[in-house]
């Protein structure tokens, strides 16, 4: 497993900004707290010597294109990125969100990012005051214990289904890039959750969703959701009731998923911002199996494409009609 | 109390499915009447989120249908349309809604014959299943 060398991003940051190329840098810095990174807006030369890349860099930075666009409309903004965060942005440019022309995507070398719901679980809700990554295992550190684990038991669901862990579209990348990554556990639990009677697949969703408390967290953190009503919060027409009643819980996680159909990049930023640990990605990712499968289109690879959703070809399989 | 009856929403389009239940209508065709039809401009309306809510809303089915590909009036809606459906069904299936519930076809405008086989068809599948529970807001 080859880290990435935080003088090289760091190095690569200042060069961007002493030759004007980019306005902004946004990166990630050490967190006050050891378990998340916080973003980091980079404008001068000294600020760059606080960026950092390591396993808890979770945020996807391509949010603030899409959720504050008008703020970096007329600037050039450089961007730090992992696999999955180029995804998003490509996909925003695909959207017209961002031009390509302003923004420097500069890509890091991504080997997963914690979830701290598996990390808290790991050591017993006890409070982790220092993380070391080794590779292959991490070593977390607290008042009175020192927890050696394995590095995919905390790694993000997200992570370990993921096959594009390297931007596949970037200007910069520290290190070299890997291409797409075979990863037999991608749709295991899908499989096996297919082989299910339909009773026993409700029965799963209703356990799953009932946890549901409506914060809207997985919606606010996503790259892809940026309407400026959602329409969860449309009240005229009202669609959905704004209760924990399970059928409106469960119309806004479906119709969430398929707004975000063919544009789902699987950051796992959802999974990672629900307080109440559902399962968010695997329809996400059941979603995006549809979409390979039917369409061939994989969300945000290719520069050059269409989403999904808006596209068609007349000749498309359509097993699902009535004959 | 009688026998209970299948409510099943139609969805269809005003240029082809439309005019195809209308034309079973004036041919006298026999179909059961369980379904209560809504007209939109074209397939390529249908929001998911209309039949997510027709399912909560208590209907026990719930049938889109619009015009056969490439014969849109609109060129390319039920393009668009069959895409969402595509995605729409199997993740219907996958959360454990009976996949019988929601259906859709093409019905184009001069296959009155075709609508009531249809509507029969989706009827007796619903027959069934039975009443919808899933998904079904009882508050």
């Amino acid at each position: 497993m080859k880290m990435i060398d935080t003088n090289d991003l760091q190095k690569a940051i200042k060069e961007l900004l002493a030759d004007s190329k980019v306005d902004l840098f946004l990166g990630w810095e050490k967190g006050t707290l050891p378990l998340s990174a916080t973003p980091l807006f980079i404008t001068g030369g000294d600020d760059a010597e606080k960026a950092v890349f390591d396993i808890t860099c979770g945020n996807n930075l391509s949010i603030y294109f899409t959720k504050d666009r008008k703020q970096y409309a007329d600037s050039k903004v450089g961007i730090a990125v992992k696999g999955c965060d180029a995804r998003s942005l490509v996909l925003n440019i695909l959207e017209k969100q961002i031009d390509r022309e302003n923004v420097v995507i500069v890509g890091v070398p991504c080997h997963g990012v914690l979830d701290k719901k598996k990390v808290l679980a790991k050591t017993g809700c006890r409070e982790v005051l220092d993380l070391i990554d080794e590779g292959d295992k991490v070593t977390l550190k607290g008042k009175g214990y020192e927890l050696s684990v394995d590095r995919s038991e905390i790694l993000s669901s997200s992570c370990l289904a993921c096959i594009y862990p390297d931007a596949q579209e970037y200007d910069v990348f520290i290190g070299e890039a890997r291409a797409e990554i075979p990863n037999e556990n991608r749709l295991k639990e899908i499989k096996e959750i297919e082989a299910l009677s339909s009773t026993e697949r409700w029965e799963l969703t209703r356990t799953e969703y009932e946890k549901c408390i409506r914060c809207y967290a997985c919606r606010n953190v996503c790259p892809s959701c940026y309407c400026n009503v959602c329409f969860v919060d449309q009240n005229d027409p009202g669609w959905i009731g704004n209760t924990c009643e399970f059928t409106d819980t469960m119309i806004f996680h479906v119709i969430r998923n398929l707004h975000v159909a063919g544009r789902c990049v699987e950051c796992g930023a959802c999974e990672r911002a629900c307080p109440m640990d559902i399962n968010l990605l695997l329809l996400n990712r059941k979603v995006a199996m549809e979409v390979k499968d039917r369409f061939g289109d994989i969300a945000g690879l290719d520069i050059n494409g269409k989403p999904a959703m808006v596209d068609f070809k007349e000749d498309e399989k359509q097993d699902f009609i009535m004959g | 109390m009688s026998e209970w009856q299948p409510k099943i929403l139609a969805i269809l389009c005003n240029w082809c499915s439309y005019a195809g239940a209308d034309l079973a209508g004036v041919s006298r065709m026999q179909y059961p009447p369980n379904i209560r039809v809504v007209r939109i401009p074209c397939s390529g309306r249908v929001d998911p989120l209309f039949i997510m809510k027709s399912l909560q809303s208590g209907f026990d089915g719930v049938l889109v249908s619009g015009c056969h590909p490439g014969d849109c009036h609109y060129i390319s809606g039920n393009f668009i349309a069959r895409r969402k459906f595509a995605v729409l069904k199997p993740l219907l299936e996958f959360i454990g809604i009976e996949p019988d519930r929601v259906q859709f076809s093409w019905i184009s405008a001069g296959e009155g014959e075709r609508f009531a086989t249809v509507v029969t068809k989706v009827t007796e599948d619903i027959r069934k299943l039975g009443p919808s529970t899933r998904l079904v807001n009882k508050l």
